[in-house]
């Protein structure tokens, strides 16, 4: 490719998402090999500009060029996703939580099928030049901000992307960060000048540095140049005026320079904090911080990511309770069941924590509420808030479908609804466009200067540091100075407040943390730049997915114990709890004759041990009352005369009532019945030798490979096949969908591997587990059950790990048809319930079933392992007589691996 | 007090919101107390049904041959004749159930009244069949065999006669309880989940937290979700009892409908705030679909809707009989199939209060401790 292609040529690209049009009609060309920057307010289509230049969403309309190629075609993404990186909006969200930062690092680049050694050199390599190498253990979820977003570029770059994109890297980033981060990648570009950059970016600052820009608005482009060139046009000095010189007229007017008046007379405290301390084990996360808040006062908070800054907020919330220390919220302690107190608070965290599946004005309406508005002021309200935040357009929009900026609008609103005295925001400003945060800041001056509201706020923003009465700066739980904006600035002597800060961040975290000396890192010695092919299947990127999955299994210890102790107890209880021997029977006797004779009938009854007897009976109302209430399941009715009908010889006739409301138990207590009755009859003619027949023939039953009838070693082997279907099915079942849900997908669609090893490499560990799970049972089966396995135990083994395979399948086809965890759940139960349990032959053959349940049991992999269990335990098979129940199996399982490909999308729709 | 009903309204309302954006949800939903329902129920066999026979028949005779065209459908498929040899491959790989041996001079002998043996072998693996399948096969032997004799030796009555009646199902059609059934399992299965999923759901959203900085309780938050997860189960329940058990199904209710249907709020109550227990518990959804299973399967198997309770080891019954199920399924087979009224009912319905009502305040103390 000659380095003057532009990396990437859009032409025609439309985006709808539902009736909202994301891009329209956009026609643009990106230069390759320098920084391109894309401005504009929230909402305007940056994101889905990226992340279809990305390859991560569906091209819906007009022809999209990357890397010298239509990215239409898959076989085009799969050859240049190598070559581009892509890191999505929000703080880590590509990252894996609980992997430590050096196996996040090994998991993106075994992905890009990259050898150990590799592997090593460019992760000591990435790590030194952001300074994280001491982290290397660190779980990623407990990186604070900052340095989630270091190491979400490096996992970007481990494989030398010539094309890396990055949708606002540094929102939520404190600033010396911040510049750590600016400083990494003009250090990479450095060293690699042929390496093309998108970026989107709310920071003006930083756009300013960008060598291209792109200014975006409603889906159109409107301005691109170098920075220089669109000051010019726009007559602009700086790029936040000329941002807002460059919007259409009707949004250029709801802009105006902020004025922030004086503040009026003093009129006491609002919050006060009292050497309050917060501890996390051994971590002192909030330590001994003091300071006290004038009502109506804009108390701004700065500091680094994790300094403490969002737990003294949770503290005063009452979220957290805190280790030591006072704080006051309005004159009074704080306590966290003061409704009162609640009322008259309003919170924004840091985190989007709003509902995802109601619309924009379905939250504002369920809060409106929640407050308890009265019902003539809610809805105006609503409008009054809408306007205020310029939401009206997105009003009946989930809030997923939006930009983090407008989102960011909508949680604020929130925080307002019910006119708080006491405002406390935590970043809520991060991710918003400039404009939007002048209209939010124009609102908030209005609520402290004009209504007296205190305003408790942090922020990464120096501007907005600036505009604050008084600020702290935190740093490592700690504040290291309090103040007024300004004589901060000049107690440090800097020129701007920014330096101000870094310079006392420095001074306070010592050396150390000063890792932007580090060297960057060194051009790779095997070119990826020039990536000759790229595997349609590759066993390591497979193998990667099976890694990760395992380590995630293995954080998450309780899963695996539960799926083992679990399948044990299962067993114990379906062992001993599924009796399939009718016992312990109530019956009573309506007994209208009274005489020996039928007292001797009832004897019969009443001795058998299959039986209990309860109170007799003295009328049919009373028989079908308490049959009715499930106090008695036989009644034997004895008709008036009996005994002088019997020595007559005029055959009397007894009747038995059975309750056939479960018709499993009536069958057998007819048998019963029946049974009882010719023993009688037995009785009697022993006593009285006469011509009377009896039994004719006699019949002798065998029960065979079971010959006590004991429901256990017959239940043993059925037990297992269920258990391993349903606990296998389930724990496979949240694999992909949890990723859809939280996120982390988008790491699936950008990067080379293809839906096959992502799939399979997601089985593995579960089909592993599950074989575990199968010893477990087996050992259990045997030793504490005492049920020998009779036949050829490999024969069973292999039975098992193809079933698993099937098992697990299940779960995954499942995970990757639906869209939430909850539907997920509820389907793995669906699925695996009541085929394993009622169609599967477990209490009945499948060859006594009709319609729907036959179908579906003869297919179900249920059906035909049990087959080989109760086999391989209760009659001495071995292999060659159960193959043929190997073959439904062996066809299952491609059938579900296939079903799940087709189901899984490598796009975003 | 009208605060408090007011935010429970809203949440609840709010829970209904969300469980409506998530169709795929609403289509399973839909499915477990419809199609669900109705291919459970009609699978479920009589006993025995379809029941696979064989014959090894070295008398063939009349009354061999009499014997042979007694297996009848439905009950079972007609019998196969063999050898010997056939016989035991047969019964190995799960082609017979039973097999059945008539030894030669079987009719000579019987007539002779030497009272001739005949060998039932029987599949003891397939445990529902073998217990009363062979109780079938003897009676049909032994009044085939009585009924050939008479034709040849005249009558011969016994000294008493007995009369089997069954109440309530008198062709004791499988079908009935197995719609019932399947409607109590759909009814704890989908309660469990949606709550329990839902709580969790609050928490890997980050929304529980934003609920509790407003003026809001634990105590309403959990309302919220019983009364609306509770709603979405009980209309479902009914929808599948009038429309699947008795219009499709034709399954005649013998009790009141609404007795049945109040029990069912009891018993949501209780499963309801088992799901949010258990949301309380597991730490992220993978985890609570695992304890979901280790509870349910459980409370489904050992409830007495699959086998009779009276039969089971007396500390399982001790213990089953804390669970809501166990006391909602007496409920409803006893209103539903025995059309038992409130003056029978209600010691269950009170025990279902009573269980609820436990389950209710644990799991509200454990939200309670694990929001702050």
């Amino acid at each position: 490719m000659d380095a003057h292609d532009p990396v990437a040529r859009l032409d025609g690209i439309s985006l709808q998402y539902g009736k909202v049009t994301a891009l329209d009609a956009l026609t643009l060309t990106l230069p390759a090999g320098c920084m391109v920057g894309l401005i504009g307010p929230d909402g305007v289509g940056k994101s889905s500009l990226l992340s279809l230049v990305a390859g991560a969403r569906r091209l819906q309309q007009g022809q999209l060029q990357v890397l010298g190629g239509d990215m239409r075609s898959a076989g085009h993404r799969r050859r240049v996703c190598p070559r581009i990186a892509f890191m999505p909006q929000g703080l880590g969200k590509n990252l894996y939580p609980t992997l430590s930062v050096a196996e996040n690092l090994e998991f993106f680049g075994r992905l890009f099928n990259q050898d150990r050694q590799e592997r090593q050199t460019r992760i000591s390599d990435l790590l030194a030049s952001t300074g994280m190498s001491r982290f290397i253990d660190r779980p990623a979820g407990k990186l604070s901000g900052g340095m989630k977003q270091k190491l979400g570029l490096c996992c970007a770059l481990i494989h030398d992307p010539d094309l890396l994109i990055l949708d606002e890297p540094t929102t939520g980033v404190d600033p010396l960060s911040r510049s750590q981060f600016w400083d990494l990648i003009r250090r990479i570009r450095a060293s690699r000048p042929q390496m093309s950059v998108l970026i989107a970016s709310a920071y003006m600052d930083e756009a300013q540095n960008f060598d291209w820009l792109i200014a975006m608005d409603a889906g159109k482009v409107l301005a691109t140049g170098t920075p220089q060139q669109i000051l010019e046009r726009t007559e602009s000095s700086s790029l936040e005026q000329a941002f807002v010189a460059l919007l259409p007229e009707e949004k250029r007017s709801q802009h105006q320079q902020l004025v922030i008046p004086p503040r009026g007379e003093h009129s006491g405290i609002a919050i006060e904090a009292h050497d309050l301390t917060r501890r996390f084990g051994d971590f002192v996360a909030v330590d001994r911080v003091n300071f006290r808040i004038e009502r109506g006062e804009i108390f701004g908070f700065l500091g680094s990511n994790g300094c403490g800054k969002s737990t003294t907020m949770k503290m005063l919330t009452g979220l957290l309770p805190f280790s030591e220390g006072e704080a006051s919220v309005l004159g009074k302690p704080v306590d966290p069941n003061d409704m009162g107190v609640r009322m008259r608070v309003g919170y924004m965290s840091q985190a989007f924590s709003l509902y995802s599946e109601l619309t924009v004005r379905q939250n504002l309406a369920l809060h409106a509420k929640l407050y308890h508005l009265p019902a003539d002021q809610g809805p105006q309200r609503i409008i009054e808030l809408l306007d205020q935040f310029n939401l009206h357009e997105v009003a009946d929009s989930l809030p997923m479908a939006l930009p983090l900026g407008v989102r960011q609008r909508l949680s604020l609103a929130v925080a307002v609804i019910h006119k708080p005295e006491i405002l406390i925001l935590d970043e809520p400003t991060s991710g918003v466009d400039p404009v939007a945060r002048d209209m939010f800041w124009a609102l908030l001056v209005k609520l402290s200067r004009e209504d007296g509201v205190t305003i408790f706020i942090s922020t990464h923003f120096m501007n907005e540091a600036e505009r604050c009465d008084r600020m702290s700066l935190m740093h490592a739980g700690k504040v290291l100075v309090s103040g007024a904006p300004q004589a901060l600035r000049q107690q440090r002597g800097k020129a701007t407040l920014e330096e101000a800060f870094i310079d006392w961040l420095r001074e306070a975290s010592g050396p150390d943390d000063n890792a932007s000396e580090e060297v960057a890192p060194t051009a790779p010695t095997t070119s990826a730049s020039a990536p000759a092919k790229v595997p349609r299947f590759s066993l390591r990127r497979l193998l990667s997915y099976t890694r990760r999955e395992t380590m995630e299994l293995r954080r998450d210890p309780v899963r695996g114990l539960l799926a083992l102790v679990g399948t044990v107890f299962l067993m114990l209880i379906m062992g001993y709890g599924i009796n399939m021997d009718v016992e312990n029977l109530t019956f009573a006797v309506l007994d209208r004759d009274q005489t020996t004779y039928s007292q001797n009938y009832a004897l019969e009854l009443s001795g058998s041990r299959y039986f209990i007897e309860k109170p007799p009976l003295y009328s049919h109302a009373e028989l079908d009352q308490r049959m009715r209430a499930g106090d008695i399941s036989l009644a034997l009715e004895i008709p008036p005369g009996f005994g002088r009908d019997l020595l007559r010889g005029d055959a009397p006739q007894v009747a038995y009532w059975v309750d056939g409301a479960m018709p499993m138990r009536a069958d057998t207590l007819r048998g019963y019945a029946q049974g009882i009755h010719l023993n009688y009859l037995l009785t009697l003619a022993a006593h009285q030798p006469t011509t009377y027949t009896t039994s004719l023939v006699n019949v002798e039953t065998r029960y065979r490979y079971n010959p006590d009838v004991k429901s256990l070693p017959a239940m043993v082997p059925a037990v297992i096949p269920i258990l391993l279907m349903m606990i296998p099915a389930m724990l496979t079942a949240l694999a992909v969908v949890r990723e859809k849900e939280l996120g982390s997908i988008t790491n699936f669609y950008v990067t080379p591997v293809s839906k096959l090893e992502f799939l399979l490499g997601k089985q593995l560990p579960y089909v592993a587990l599950g074989f575990v799970n199968l010893l477990a049972l087996l050992l259990l089966a045997v030793f504490v059950f005492a049920v020998p396995i009779k036949g050829s135990l490999p024969t069973l083994l292999l039975g098992g790990l193809l079933y698993l395979i099937c098992a697990t399948g299940l779960g995954l086809l499942v995970s990757s048809l639906l869209k939430s965890q909850i539907a997920a759940i509820f389907g793995t139960a669906i699925a695996t319930l009541i085929p394993t349990i009622q169609f599967s032959g477990m209490l009945h053959p499948v060859s006594a079933m009709e319609g729907a349940g036959a179908f579906i049991g003869q297919l179900y992999p249920t059906t035909h392992f049990l087959i080989i269990t109760r086999g391989v335990f209760s009659k001495a098979l071995d292999f060659a007589e159960l193959q043929g129940y190997f073959l439904p199996l062996l066809l299952a399982v491609p059938v579900l691996t296939l079903a799940s490909v087709l189901g899984l999308s490598k796009q975003e729709k | 007090m009208t605060r408090a009903l007011g935010n429970i309204l809203q949440l609840g309302i709010k829970e209904l919101r969300s469980l409506a954006r998530d169709p795929a949800l609403v289509v399973l939903i839909i499915y477990a107390f419809s199609l669900s329902i109705y291919s459970s129920a009609t699978a479920m066999p009589e006993t025995p049904h379809r029941a696979t026979i064989a014959v090894v028949d070295e008398d063939r005779s009349q009354v061999s041959a009499r014997l042979i065209d007694a297996f009848q459908l439905p009950y079972f498929l007609p019998p196969t004749r063999i050898d010997h040899r056939q016989m035991d491959r047969g019964m190995d790989s799960g082609l017979y159930t039973f097999t059945l041996n008539i030894p030669p001079d079987f009719q000579r002998d019987l007539l002779a009244g030497n009272q001739p043996g005949i060998q039932l072998n029987v599949d003891a693996t397939q445990v529902s069949q073998a217990f009363s399948g062979a109780g079938y096969i003897q009676q049909i032997i032994q009044s085939e065999t009585a009924a050939f004799a008479q034709g040849y030796q005249g009558s011969a009555t016994q000294p008493v006669e007995a009369v089997v009646r069954i109440a309530y199902n008198p062709n004791l059609d499988a079908s009935w309880f197995g719609a019932i059934t399947e409607v109590i399992n759909q009814i704890t299965l989908l309660s469990i989940i949606l709550t329990g999923a839902a709580l969790i759901r609050e928490r890997e959203h980050g929304t529980i937290e934003h609920l509790l900085v407003m003026p809001v309780t634990p105590l309403e938050i959990m309302l919220a979700k019983v009364w609306a997860m509770g709603l979405v189960v009980l209309v479902a329940s009914g929808f599948a009892l009038r429309f699947i058990v008795e219009g499709w199904l034709q399954v005649p209710i013998q009790g009141s409908m609404a007795l049945f249907l109040a029990g069912t709020a009891l018993h949501l109550f209780a499963t309801t705030s088992m799901g949010i227990f258990l949301g309380t518990v597991a730490r992220s959804m993978p985890q609570l679909g695992l304890l979901i299973m280790l509870v349910l399967i459980p409370l489904q198997i050992l409830s007495g809707a699959v086998t009779p309770r009276e039969s089971m080891p007396v500390p399982v019954q001790l213990i089953m009989s804390l669970a809501p199920t166990t006391h909602f399924v007496e409920l409803a087979q006893s209103v539903l199939l025995r059309g038992a009224g409130l003056g029978i009912v209600w010691p269950k319905l009170l025990a279902l209060i009573a269980i609820g009502a436990v389950f209710f305040y644990a799991a509200l103390r454990r939200l309670r401790s694990t929001l702050q």
